[in-house]
């Protein structure tokens, strides 16, 4: 599953089937007593590939933007400026929307919340099915057996579409999730912490299916999560999102053996392990900036312990710092 | 050592639509002074049901009076009267919970809420309660407390919000702090603030904790000796090392082998088959059993005992333990 | 696989089983709701039997007017000499009719402003703000100054009922489907490229149908206490046709003397109201997922 990217040993490159490029996301909050609404940077100048057949994992806490990431890349949300092309399309600008019709198909998404993702009220075959109905054209057995198709491929018994959602546990509420977004084929799935609301045993499961599909389907992914030994089993390359910048990106083993950004390297300390004679060093101090009037520079400055004078100055711009490694710091 | 808390044999039913479900079933432990006991486990395990049933925090109405007894300070705080129940909760014993973001009143500065306990249990006036809490929020490393002390809880951050509610709870220094998943609703980044700090006030104030958590990782960074539940019942105690070096219980060496590794790539993660049985389930036997790799057929029949596998370690696999002692 | 299949469709069948006929079963041992239900159930059946009495209850018979309650009139006659037994129970029909239109009406309309609103925020703007104006007025009175406008007739007192009660309905519905809104298989059916007409018809309406339901029964409940009114105030459906309305107003004149005229439709307004109550109550309390916690 190694895609080699642009290496100078002349093997083959693999295609970028999703180019992001200074992606920038506001969003307006008015705010009381009548003032000007309040912008709120979620993403941030933000750059990254993804390669056909991979999976970039895309880890932060809470505010980074990564989330909001994940729904600007299939066009949930509309971006404020940058761009976005996904297999050769450019969803975003004037011509985004004809354009995002076209790839469309090629796209889904797995959310994070087993128990909000399916609509109560619907027959689980049904709720499968919604992209097949939605996009039309398909009869009735055809559909029926994309169906049973679909729930074979994510190791659920066929029986149960016509059971409703509130009847299934949260990990096969998952896997019929997943089953929907397979129904149409698609090349590239954004998955937004697809197992985090799961039960550890049943985390590992998912995993595994996601890799199997992988594997089977040829997919690529954008694997949303916090916990960042669950994208380490999952991912090919990892990117670093903080307060809505893209602070490090790297193939996955380098990422987390030699991480350079210090916000990385701090959220790799401060990961509990279950090894009981771990020391681990003092935990980072500070909270996560308030990205509602963001300091100017670094958004990391106040916390970082190599912060320089120039950090809480000027944003430091993504450098390249090696094979595939992409690092926005004033220290390289 | 006496032990500060001690559960005895305690069970806790619930009444669903679907019939009365077992939470926690014939659970017994024991907490010396100044330990820090972990309780690990998924959903459905009763960890949390049990930690509230320790200060009879559970919901009445739905609730039979658990059986068993709990006991602190000589007496069995399940019989103990109301009034006397009330002197224990905050005073000697406090807990504090996962969401930060509902435990806190809304409608009360940080003051009023860290006061309350102070002027309840210590008789302290106005003045002295509010001093007595910027001296708490220095404690739990609040910056700039004697401002903070006065304002709203939605000024606060999660991560804050969690300090002030460990500020009300060692308000009165109390022996016992039982932790419900405290961190589970952090960043990575301020959960390792929130550890260090419990674990710098639990040796400072010769506390005991108990922490429940689901997650291995905190476990073994925070607890001294762990209690694994599944499914209501106690499946294995043993002190943190041996836990994580030689896990006895089927359920425990699965969890070790499923979670997610972050310092190692593992091709693929292997994972405990099926799922955690439904709560209003009857399962005759072993409640493992249907994922058990090494299920034999008495597992399915009889309902296993929990058997000693070395000092301070038991497990409720009698096969594995006379497996594993037969080796070793 | 095949054990792994096995449980999970036997769990899940468990689970359903319990849960297929749970509404049902909490439904029939509430015991609000089966008052309730019982005596709507009577009022509906009585209604429909109106015909077996065999009596006209329009046929005047001067020679037996102002009878009190007795052998061969049950609930007396009026100032005609109209059976008013049977007069009651046509007044059933009709007032009950008007009572059900009104609520499915009003359901239908109300459904559709309230999803209508919460999917398209510039047009909730607007339609709050004509539903905020009719709710500025007391539903009856506004009922009464439309009825009287539109006439005395049947379909008027309707129209006009249903107009005073739609704010109410539109409201409950646009707040539970912003709720819906905001759950994760929205945004997957848009992902999927659903339309804002699917989302709202297939997804947000369904989700509020209960809380629809509930307040629909409490709307028939309101129409027919305000059909009595109306009628009370000449704008109901016109004489001769009986509606407990109508046998009110008309034996007002004769309330001192004649006192049986006005209390026995009188009565079966307020049985059919408490009846409806009951039947919302317990509907309410049996789908309110929130109260789940029992004794």
């Amino acid at each position: 599953m190694s895609a080699a990217r642009g290496h100078a040993g002349g093997r083959v490159v693999s295609r970028s089937i999703v180019k992001v490029r200074d992606l920038v996301k506001d969003f307006h909050v008015t705010r009381g007593r009548g003032g000007p609404p309040a912008v709120l940077r979620a993403v941030n100048h933000i750059s990254f590939d993804i390669q056909a057949g991979t999976t970039l994992g895309l880890v932060g806490e809470s505010g980074s933007g990564k989330s909001t990431t994940g729904r600007l890349l299939v066009g949930l949300i509309p971006a404020s400026s940058g761009e976005i092309e996904l297999f050769g399309e450019t969803i975003t600008g004037g011509a985004g929307a004809p354009a995002l019709a076209k790839v469309r198909s090629k796209l889904q998404f797995v959310f994070q919340d087993p128990h909000g993702s399916l609509n109560p009220r619907m027959r689980v075959g049904d709720c499968i099915a919604e992209p097949i109905d939605i996009a039309g054209g398909w009869s009735r057995g055809d559909r029926n057996d994309r169906v049973s198709e679909l729930l074979e491929t994510v190791g659920l018994p066929r029986a149960v579409a016509e059971r409703f959602p509130h009847e299934f546990s949260g990990g096969q509420r998952q896997r019929i999730g997943i089953a929907r977004a397979l129904a149409l084929r698609p090349d590239f799935v954004v998955c937004d912490e697809p197992v985090s609301a799961l039960d550890v045993s049943m985390q590992a499961q998912i995993i595994n299916l996601l890799l199997d599909l992988q594997e089977k389907l040829g997919l690529s992914y954008l694997f949303i999560a916090h916990d960042l030994a669950v994208v380490r089993s999952i991912a090919t390359d990892v990117a670093v999102m903080y307060a809505g910048a893209l602070v490090e990106q790297a193939p996955k083993t380098v990422l987390y053996s030699a991480p350079q950004h210090p916000y990385t390297q701090a959220l790799l300390e401060a990961v509990p392990r279950p090894d009981p004679d771990r020391v681990r060093s003092a935990a980072l101090g500070g909270e996560v900036p308030s990205i509602l009037n963001p300091p100017p520079g670094c958004a990391f400055a106040a916390r970082c312990p190599q912060a320089m004078d120039v950090c809480r100055v000027d944003r430091p711009a993504p450098r390249a710092t090696g094979e595939g490694h992409v690092v926005a710091c004033h220290l390289y | 050592m006496e032990p500060l808390l001690e559960v005895d044999d305690l069970t806790v039913r619930f009444r669903t639509d679907a019939g009365w479900m077992t939470a926690v079933d014939r659970v017994s432990l024991a907490v010396r002074p100044g330990e820090a006991l972990g309780i690990v486990g998924e959903s459905g395990s009763g960890k949390s049901v049990t930690a509230l049933s320790i200060l009879r925090l559970h919901a009445a109405p739905t609730t039979r009076m658990p059986t068993g007894r709990i006991m602190y300070g000589g007496r069995d705080m399940l019989t103990l009267p109301a009034r006397e129940m009330r002197a224990i909760r905050g005073g000697e014993i406090a807990m504090i919970f996962q969401d930060p973001m509902s435990s806190l009143n809304p409608v009360l500065t940080i003051a009023d809420q860290i006061g309350e306990s102070l002027r309840l249990h210590q008789g302290l006036d106005h003045a002295a309660a509010r001093q007595r809490a910027i001296d708490l929020l220095d404690l739990v490393r609040i910056p700039d407390a004697a401002r903070r002390v006065d304002e709203y809880p939605h000024r606060l951050s999660g991560g804050m919000r969690q300090r002030v509610m460990i500020a009300i709870a060692i308000a009165c220094r109390p022996k016992l702090l039982i932790a419900d998943e405290p961190t589970t609703a952090l960043d990575v980044t301020i959960q390792a603030q929130i550890l260090d700090l419990l674990r710098d006030l639990q040796m400072e104030l010769g506390m005991s904790v108990i922490l429940i958590t689901h997650d291995m990782g905190v476990i073994a960074e925070f607890a001294r000796r762990v209690m694994v539940m599944y499914a209501g019942r106690v499946v294995e105690t043993a002190p943190v090392g041996e836990l994580f070096r030689r896990p006895v219980h089927p359920y425990t060496d699965g969890l070790l082998s499923a979670i997610p590794k972050l310092d190692v790539d593992v091709r693929r993660l292997p994972a405990i088959p099926g799922s955690i049985p439904d709560p209003t389930a009857v399962i005759l036997g072993c409640r493992y059993s249907p994922r058990c790799p090494m299920v034999q057929a008495a597992c399915r029949t009889e309902v296993p005992e929990l058997v000693s596998a070395g000092p301070e370690r038991e497990a409720r696999c009698p096969p594995r333990v006379a497996m594993l002692g037969a080796v070793s | 696989m095949a054990e792994a299949t096995a449980t999970i469709l036997a769990s899940g069948e468990a689970i359903a089983a319990r849960r297929r006929f749970r509404v049902l079963r909490k439904l029939l041992h509430h015991r609000s709701f089966m008052v309730g239900f019982i005596i709507i159930l009577l009022m509906v059946t009585a209604a429909l039997c109106a015909p077996l009495t065999g009596v006209d209850p329009n046929r005047m018979a001067i020679r037996f007017r102002f009878r009190p309650p007795q052998e061969n009139w049950w609930f007396g006659t009026d100032q005609f000499g109209r059976d008013l037994f049977t007069r009651t129970l046509y007044g059933a029909q009709l007032s009950l009719w008007i009572g059900l239109s009104v609520a499915v009406l009003t359901g239908v309309l109300g459904a559709a402003i309230g999803v209508l609103s919460a999917q398209f925020r510039r047009l909730d703007s607007l339609l709050m703000r004509i539903m905020d104006a009719l709710m500025a007025a007391p539903a009856i009175l506004l009922a009464i100054g439309l009825g009287a406008a539109l006439g005395p007739q049947t379909h008027s007192v309707i129209i006009a009922l249903v107009v005073a009660y739609i704010p109410r309905t539109a409201r409950i519905v646009r707040a539970s489907a912003l709720v819906t809104r905001e759950l994760e298989f929205i945004e997957a059916a848009r992902v999927a490229g659903a339309s804002s007409l699917r989302i709202m018809f297939k997804h947000l309406l369904p989700n509020a149908s209960g809380p629809l339901l509930v307040q629909s029964t409490f709307v028939f409940a309101y129409a027919i206490l305000a059909e009595a009114a109306l009628s009370f105030l000449g704008i109901g459906p016109p004489p001769p046709a009986p509606s407990w309305g109508n046998i009110i107003a008309e034996g007002r004149q004769f309330a001192v003397q004649s006192w049986w005229i006005m209390l026995f439709p009188g009565f079966a307004i307020s049985l059919a109201a408490l009846g409806m109550n009951l039947l919302g109550d317990g509907l309410r309390d049996v789908l309110d997922p929130r109260l789940k916690v029992e004794g």
